[in-house]
């Protein structure tokens, strides 16, 4: 139905306070991108400009091809799920969600039709009459979510919907989001700095840091090939593993160990190495390389132990690994092996990715 | 002997409330009962200013009495004339003082401060601009040439009221503006966002969002503005004293006058319980809607 292009977004607030420094992306129909990273990173700042709430400073919004930079929030034809939910306090649920339509002109007979066929969706039925004071966080957010759905937008537009809930809520309401969306054949742009929800829910995710687009794809390729050392430690937790190593000849020094640096580099004087904890395993008498270390510090995550280890002839590098809890070890000294082609390599200076694969990125 | 936590509490509570319930009992309900006795007397010149019991007299003279009528309508015209003027524009006032722009703060302050000037002092000063003489609203009038003659302001009925409704307007407009003030600055901007987002005007925000959702604070104004200025008496008593020919007298007024110039304490008894009593009526009436409408917004019971 529509299709959300943004290109070179820039909203300057002052010349100090730049939120978003130039930012294009694309969302198609049906596509569930997630704008990911820390706080204040500029996240909703994007979400406002596209909503018209705010005016960018430079580039352009179009949807579904028509420029709509300079149209007011209400021309564009979009709904958006605020953190605070934004519900109006001294209406019922059902004019909270009707108020949208009303003002659009919506015939009354087709205003009842939508929401009827919404809160059955949602399981809002039995609270229509009630006002927002009188529901849980659970149900105001439901509301909010009906409140958009019933308005059948071009764009949905949701900034941090869950972080009101508590955890247990939010996984439930996780899981149906996603449902909710993949029945909506609408580009949905959704706010967040929590990874596991740009995980699980998006088709595309987009990390963002000081306003600037740091990497766009799909969330497993995000994980696996983190395009910078930012996306690297911003993404997946236990963070992953960044050390900066020296060089020699081919080989990038940790310790006693000497990782051979992939194929076709010319080798740097330094070199960072990144690898998650979740790929650091105990070696096998088979294994060629590894390496020797001292656990300062174990962690226990229930299905998994994490150990900090300072590494022998490096002591002041500290390597973690996640290690299954029924594996024996012992602290005075473990060795570990990091598989080769899990071990990620970015510029000392500009944190770039320097495998090769990362010049031609895959969507 | 054991007591459970409820009886404590309750016995707790009755004696924070006690010291209150004596100040009130003192200053309000103890004049209040004292008049309503002092009404059942006929006690002024004619008895030689000794109380002669005269049972509901006063009252049925009440009735009879043009003058207490006419002060009664004075005070109403006064009263909503006031009441809505000062609304309108005290809406208006808030609405700027809300947007965010540079020196706000310091226009709040100097905002507030013609109702913190005493009344007595405003009272002197609005007389002198109403002056038919030397008054600046005539001399700016007649400058630009809308009027030939100066007006005597405060020498005719209807102009009188006029002059007395504007300087009170002027005086506490900037009450009423920061106490709506307040209330809009409680009105998270999520929600206009959201109203604009579904397609909403800023008349449409104003009428669905601001209006309801400032309601509460609007019958306090209302409610704190109409005791005030059906009880209004300074203002009028030093700009015209109830003149000319008692087009501004107010119930107040007239009340003074009885007893303090007529030595009439009987019938002045009689007319501060009536007065009294028609307050209380409007008071309970505008509490009972406000705790309707908390109700409302709130949805809480
Ligand atoms: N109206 C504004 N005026 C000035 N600075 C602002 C304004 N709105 C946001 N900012 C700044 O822009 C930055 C990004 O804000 P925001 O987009 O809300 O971050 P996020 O949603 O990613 O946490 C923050 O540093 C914030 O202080
Ligand atoms: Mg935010």
């Amino acid at each position: 139905m529509a299709k959300l292009e943004l290109s070179h977004l820039n909203k300057t607030y002052s010349p100090k306070i730049i939120p978003v420094k130039d930012v294009s992306l694309d969302v198609d129909d049906g596509e569930f991108l997630t704008l990911l990273g820390p706080s204040g990173c500029g996240k909703s700042t994007i979400l406002r400009l596209i909503a018209g709430l705010e005016q960018p400073t430079r580039g352009e919004i179009r949807i579904d091809g028509k420029n709509v930079t300079q149209h007011s929030p209400g021309d564009r034809n979009i709904a958006m799920v605020f953190q605070s939910y934004a519900l109006y306090p001294h209406m019922t649920v059902y004019d909270n969600m009707a108020s949208g339509l009303k003002l659009k002109r919506v015939s009354s007979e087709e205003i009842r039709r939508r929401i009827e066929q919404v809160s059955l969706f949602l399981g809002l039925g039995n609270l229509m009459q009630r006002k927002p004071g009188q529901l849980s966080g659970g149900q105001r957010q439901r509301v909010a979510l009906g409140r958009a759905l019933v308005r059948q937008p071009d764009v949905f537009l949701l900034d941090e919907p869950l972080s009101n809930l508590d955890a247990l809520l939010r996984e439930q309401v996780r899981a149906e989001l996603k449902q909710i969306f993949e029945s909506q054949n609408t580009p949905v742009v959704y706010v967040t700095h929590d990874q596991t929800e740009a995980m699980t829910l998006s088709t595309k995710v987009a990390v963002l840091s000081n306003g600037d687009l740091q990497q766009l794809d799909p969330p497993r390729r995000i994980y696996t090939h983190p395009a910078n050392r930012f996306v690297a430690g911003f993404v997946g937790s236990p963070q992953m593993n960044l050390l900066d190593l020296k060089c020699e000849g081919k080989f990038a020094i940790l310790g006693n160990y000497k990782i051979p640096l992939p194929g076709r580099m010319t080798p740097p004087p330094e070199i960072t190495l990144g690898v998650r904890p979740e790929h650091v395993r105990l070696a096998e008498p088979s294994d060629t390389h590894t390496l020797q270390g001292k656990v300062i510090l174990k962690e226990n995550l229930g299905m998994s132990d994490l150990l900090s280890v300072k590494v022998k002839g490096a002591e002041n590098q500290t390597l973690r690994a996640l290690l299954p809890s029924d594996r024996p070890w012992s602290a005075e000294e473990v060795t570990l092996a990091l598989p080769p082609d899990l071990i990620h390599w970015f510029d000392v200076e500009t944190g770039d990715r320097l495998t090769s694969e990362n010049l031609q990125p895959v969507y | 002997m054991t007591t459970t936590i409820r009886e404590r509490e309750r016995r707790t509570g009755w004696m924070l409330i006690i010291p209150a319930m004596l100040v009130l009992a003192f200053v309000y309900a103890y004049p209040i009962a004292r008049s309503f006795w002092l009404s059942l007397f006929t006690e002024n010149l004619g008895t030689q200013l000794q109380p002669v019991f005269s049972g509901l007299n006063n009252y049925g003279r009440m009735i009879q009495d043009g003058r207490f009528w006419q002060t009664i309508a004075n005070t109403m015209v006064f009263t909503i004339s006031t009441l809505v003027l000062e609304l309108i524009l005290g809406m208006g006032i808030a609405l700027v003082l809300n947007q965010a722009f540079k020196g706000r703060g310091a226009v709040r302050t100097i905002a507030i401060i013609p109702w913190a000037l005493p009344t007595a002092l405003i009272a002197t000063t609005w007389a002198w601009i109403f002056n038919d003489q030397f008054g600046v609203v005539n001399d700016i009038l007649l400058r630009l040439g809308i009027i030939d003659t100066g007006i005597n302001w405060l020498g005719n009925p209807a102009p009188a009221m006029l002059s007395v409704i504007i300087a009170d307007v002027w005086k506490t407009t900037s009450f009423v503006a920061i106490l709506l003030l307040a209330g809009l600055q409680s009105i998270s901007n999520d929600l206009y966002e959201a109203h604009s987002i579904d397609g909403a005007s800023p008349w449409q925000s104003f009428r669905q969002i601001t209006l309801p959702l400032l309601m509460p604070q609007i019958l306090i104004a209302s409610l704190f503005r109409f005791a005030q200025a059906f009880g209004i008496f300074d203002l009028i008593q030093v700009m015209t004293g109830g003149g000319p020919g008692g087009a501004t007298e107010t119930v107040s007024i007239y009340i003074y006058a009885t007893v303090m110039r007529y030595l009439d304490f009987g019938y002045g008894a009689a007319l501060v319980v009536v007065t009294f009593v028609l307050l209380v009526a409007v008071v309970a009436l505008a509490a009972f809607f406000l705790s309707k409408l908390r109700t409302a917004t709130t949805g809480d019971a």
